[in-house]
């Protein structure tokens, strides 16, 4: 009982990890993608010109909140369960939900090919659970 | 590496889009995500273990991690991926990138095991080679969704020329 409910929690967490990083991955991409290519700011407005362009938008400081929501979700996971369960399901898992929410906000070009690989981590996450 | 390698892998890769060739540099980047990330789990994994248990009731222990000399090293090698992949971001998309970390995973077991002890099972293996290869898929399609270019190119044929 004591085991069976440690695995809950331990999925639990990993599910926060997930849902936080998502957000935050993509909220930075966005970020990244309205700012441009980061080697042409640079050449225009130096190293300090194309790291204001980042740090100063608004999507960017709330994809790192999500970001150290997700970090501290992380640790606690790291301090219940091994990095080999927690490190490739939470990271796996994220791919995945990146991949949806790629297409859904940054309309990325999401092909038959990355939705193969997205049941092949889902097949891999379960094989990581037994 | 000799200057004709580099220039032939910019140079494939430049078959998939013009302007956005991808160069040594990029590599460099993409070997940073990966290591970065890799062994930044597994010192945090370390240092977690040093700390023991975080019970939700006690949750602000957590804000006394970083101090643990191992979750800070963690914490540099992970920044260091941070910066990696941001800067990767500009040139390619969210789902390519992603993909190409999780080659990762095999050096995380692999450290897990070694470096930390950890009884990786079989099944546990399978998962981890399974999710590789499912993302290995990935990495032979185009790196940045782009509109088609007027010469129009067939990119998936000159993908491993």
């Amino acid at each position: 009982m004591l085991l069976l409910s440690a695995a809950i929690s331990t999925w639990a967490i990993i599910a926060v990890i997930v849902v936080a990083s998502t957000a935050g991955d993509v909220l930075t991409a966005r970020t990244m993608k309205s700012v441009g290519d980061l080697d042409e700011i640079r050449a225009r407005s130096g190293l300090l010109g194309a790291a204001r362009a980042v740090v100063t938008s608004k999507t960017f400081l709330c994809g790192v909140f999500f970001m150290a929501v997700g970090f501290f979700s992380l640790l606690t996971a790291l301090s219940w369960a091994d990095v080999s369960l927690v490190a490739p399901a939470a990271a796996s898992l994220t791919f995945v939900t990146n991949a949806i929410a790629a297409q859904f906000f940054l309309n990325e070009n999401v092909d038959q090919r990355r939705w193969i690989a997205a049941l092949l981590v889902f097949a891999g996450v379960a094989l990581l659970a037994r | 590496m000799t200057a004709s390698e580099t220039q032939q892998i910019s140079g494939s890769a430049t078959a998939h889009h013009h302007v956005h060739s991808m160069s040594f540099i990029r590599y460099v980047l993409l070997a940073l995500i990966i290591l970065g990330s890799t062994y930044g789990d597994v010192y945090l994994a370390k240092g977690m273990k040093q700390i023991g248990g975080i019970s939700l009731g006690r949750w602000h222990d957590l804000l006394f991690a970083p101090f643990n000399p191992y979750v800070a090293l963690g914490i540099v090698l992970l920044m260091i991926f941070y910066i990696s992949y941001l800067a990767s971001l500009s040139w390619a998309d969210l789902s390519y990138i992603m993909p190409a970390t999780t080659f990762g995973y095999v050096l995380t077991a692999l450290a897990a095991h070694f470096m930390l002890g950890e009884h990786v099972s079989v099944t546990r293996w399978m998962g981890i080679i399974m999710i590789t290869a499912g993302v290995g898929f990935i990495t032979g399609g185009p790196s940045l969704t782009i509109t088609p270019t007027p010469e129009g190119v067939s990119p998936h044929l000159e993908v491993h020329s």
